[in-house]
């Protein structure tokens, strides 16, 4: 008897859920590991606390290309998640596929435009009108130090390249591997990036990096950014190439390599591992002008049915939502892309992470980051990359390289 | 009833023809057609002629991997080939515990190449495995940093595939080596012939076709080795170590880039008929014959 009243409420209860259509999302990402599933969950939690129905969609792997390939798969079929994690120009390339949502009228009625900076805001445009949602800003050119390796040799935290080098030269000399850095692509490429902003200036990286001007990629300049990243080359332990950067993050946390250059998500290793921002490990921009930015966000796909489409509109409120910046990226180790969020709960690095930002915009030298897809597509980013480990993994003079990256790039075109 | 009779087997074997036709010509068809346009994140289907192709052979990296997959097919099955056969003549002069150590010799085959890769990857490493090792015990200037010296990062592969690889050759082998008529032998060693010459004038002549077979095995291994590069090297330091299947893995995966993906997939497979078409053609001329 009870179980028929069970089995009858339960029946009822599902005939009254379809009835009520609240608002649905599916959600598609690849936040799948400790720190960032938890981060995702604050979203979900959210959602959920204002009614909706969150699908989750996590798929793991490849950094992210797992995830592309099920979009790819979703997309063609004509099924198209609610929201999908991307980032940067990925987010025109879908638009112009046709296959992303409006989402002017929540934008506009949020005031998106007056609460994020300019540069970071147009990623999030399609031809004028909003198509995602920014999540978080990362800012990718960052030196990390150990704090006691650095006082023991009486070295402050450089602020050009040839102190950079001069300290790095003083620690060989001491016996500690000057620069922690694991030899893979991306890793390559984030150093170069940093080493770039310092030797162009804003206006070259942007040149060179967003507008891929041929003068600028095959100026002295870009020689000269070579000529350092051969001289970066000698700083680093022979055993550097295929490690994580997360090992190499801790060789900076133990002792044995002074110096990194990653962007702040190795700051939620240090803070893992207990360590104090300014205390046991220093955190700084890299010598020279400038912002580079690698900012998440979800873009929004055109989906089908009033609930669908109301529990896009939600989520986009939620995203951007005060609350949601705060808790996300203190879990993350980033910064709020909007730029009202109160910083009380944040650490001495976001602080100084997020004054640089507004600083930066002001003056223009808010920029994307190439190495990590927010500054050209993937043909192109990818072919830069291929020259830049191409050179940091052989003996290919300065002069060479450059040349081979104006063909790499007019060959990606 | 007779219709069905004589018409059995066509209708037993036609989902499969059907499914064959489509899966494998079909998307073979459609490979081509997308490495003709300039489909980038998604296919597109307006031809724009060979334009991929001239990116490919432009691109550096593709060069690199094209270059390796030669020398490391050509390393990989040689020296395979020739262990395998030493291995397999050695175990056939009637040792003791000859199964036993044909199951350690053959064991490598059955582990998987990423479990490989990973395995050699640390015995590589020269801050962790071999070079470590040989300096603790007191020679500080030992080095062995194939893995991390991009001249020499593709013979670790090749070093890590023989690994794998050898063991299964020498099982192909001995089996050969063991079909040879004994009577033969046994009346050549009547008439006083040394062994060496028993073995290159009367078994391995007489062995061809397991040379064949084995060579048909390791060249196909050799073309489509992914995991192996992804495990052991990432296709590192640099692009070092790409082969024609990384390269194309990367493109259309995490480059978005379909149309050259699609046309290194091309290539590739017309490397693999080039090897391949001549062996049907020997095997049905045979046939006919």
């Amino acid at each position: 008897m009870t179980k028929s009243v069970l089995a009858v409420s339960a029946l009822a209860l599902c005939v009254a859920g379809a009835a009520h259509a609240g608002p649905e999302a599916e959600v598609l990402h690849w936040w799948t590991s400790g720190g960032e599933a938890k981060s995702v969950a604050v979203l979900q939690e959210e959602f959920a606390a204002n009614g909706g129905t969150w699908t989750d969609m996590p798929v793991a792997g490849g950094g992210g290309d797992a995830a592309m390939q099920a979009l790819r798969a979703r997309v063609l079929s004509g099924n198209a998640p609610t929201a999908v994690q991307l980032k940067g120009p990925a987010i025109q390339e879908w638009y112009e596929e046709g296959v992303l949502a409006d989402i002017t009228a929540v934008a506009e009625a949020e005031g998106w435009a007056d609460v994020l900076p300019a540069s970071i805001a147009g990623h999030m445009q399609c031809d004028g009108t909003w198509c995602a949602a920014p999540v978080n800003v990362h800012r990718v050119d960052w030196i990390w130090a150990n704090a006691d390796v650095l006082e023991a040799n009486g070295i402050a935290m450089p602020t050009t390249w040839e102190e950079f080098n001069a300290a790095a030269a003083q620690l060989q000399e001491a016996g500690i591997i000057p620069l922690a850095h694991g030899g893979q692509a991306w890793q390559d490429a984030t150093v170069f990036e940093a080493v770039a902003l310092g030797i162009l200036g804003a206006d070259g990286f942007r040149k060179a990096f967003v507008e891929l001007d041929e003068e600028t990629l095959t100026s002295p300049e870009m020689v000269a950014v070579f000529d350092q990243m051969r001289t970066m080359r000698g700083f680093v332990d022979p055993n550097f190439p295929g490690r994580d950067w997360n090992l190499a993050t801790a060789m900076v946390m133990n002792g044995e390599a002074a110096f990194q250059i990653m962007g702040d998500w190795a700051k939620g290793e240090f803070l893992a591992a207990g360590k104090t921002p300014g205390e046991d490990f220093l955190c700084a921009s890299t010598p020279g002008e400038g912002f580079l930015y690698n900012v998440d966000s979800f873009a929004m796909f055109a989906v089908d049915g009033e609930d669908k489409q109301e529990g896009q509109a939600l989520l986009a409120e939620l995203i951007v939502g005060e609350n949601f910046q705060e808790v996300f990226n203190l879990n993350k180790g980033s910064i709020p892309a909007r730029t009202d969020v109160a910083l009380d709960a944040f650490d001495s690095c976001a602080l100084l992470s997020a004054a640089d930002m507004s600083a930066s915009s002001e003056s223009g030298s808010l920029l994307p980051s190439y190495a990590h897809g927010m500054a050209l597509r993937g043909a192109q980013s990818g072919a830069i990359t291929d020259v830049v480990t191409q050179h940091f993994n052989s003996d290919m003079s300065s002069e060479e390289a450059v040349q081979q990256l104006a063909a790499a790039v007019a060959n990606s075109l | 009833m007779q219709f069905l009779e004589r018409n059995l087997p066509k209708i037993m074997l036609a989902p499969s023809f059907l499914a064959v036709l489509i899966f494998v010509y079909g998307f073979i068809a459609w490979t081509g057609w997308v490495s003709l346009t300039r489909s980038r994140l998604l296919p597109r289907y307006d031809i724009e002629g060979f334009i991929q192709y001239e990116r490919l052979f432009d691109s550096p990296r593709w060069d690199t991997a094209f270059g390796n997959l030669f020398l490391f097919g050509a390393l990989f099955i040689g020296i395979s080939m020739i262990l395998g056969l030493v291995l397999a003549i050695f175990l056939d002069q009637n040792i003791r515990a000859e199964g036993a150590i044909r199951t350690i010799y053959l064991y490598p085959m059955a582990l998987s190449m990423i479990v490989t890769g990973t395995a050699w990857k640390w015995i590589l490493n020269p801050g962790l495995g071999l070079e470590a090792m040989v300096r603790r015990w007191g020679f500080e200037d030992f080095r062995f940093d194939w893995l991390v010296n991009s001249d020499m990062a593709i013979y670790t592969i090749v070093l890590a595939a023989i690994w794998q690889s050898s063991g299964f050759v020498m099982a192909l082998f001995l089996a050969g080596l063991r079909s040879v008529d004994g009577e033969i032998i046994k009346a050549a060693q009547i008439d006083g012939i040394p062994t060496w010459r028993i073995y290159s004038a009367i078994i391995i002549p007489s062995m061809a076709p397991i040379f064949l077979s084995a060579f048909i095995v390791l060249a196909h291994l050799a073309i489509k080795s992914f995991d192996l590069v992804i495990a052991l090297t990432g296709g590192g330091p640099g692009f070092a170590t790409d082969l024609p299947a990384t390269y194309m893995f990367s493109m259309a995966f995490s480059r978005g880039d379909i149309g050259q993906a699609a046309s290194s997939a091309m290539v590739m497979m017309g490397v693999v008929f080039a090897i391949v078409v001549p062996y049907l053609y020997s095997e049905l001329r045979a046939k006919n014959d």
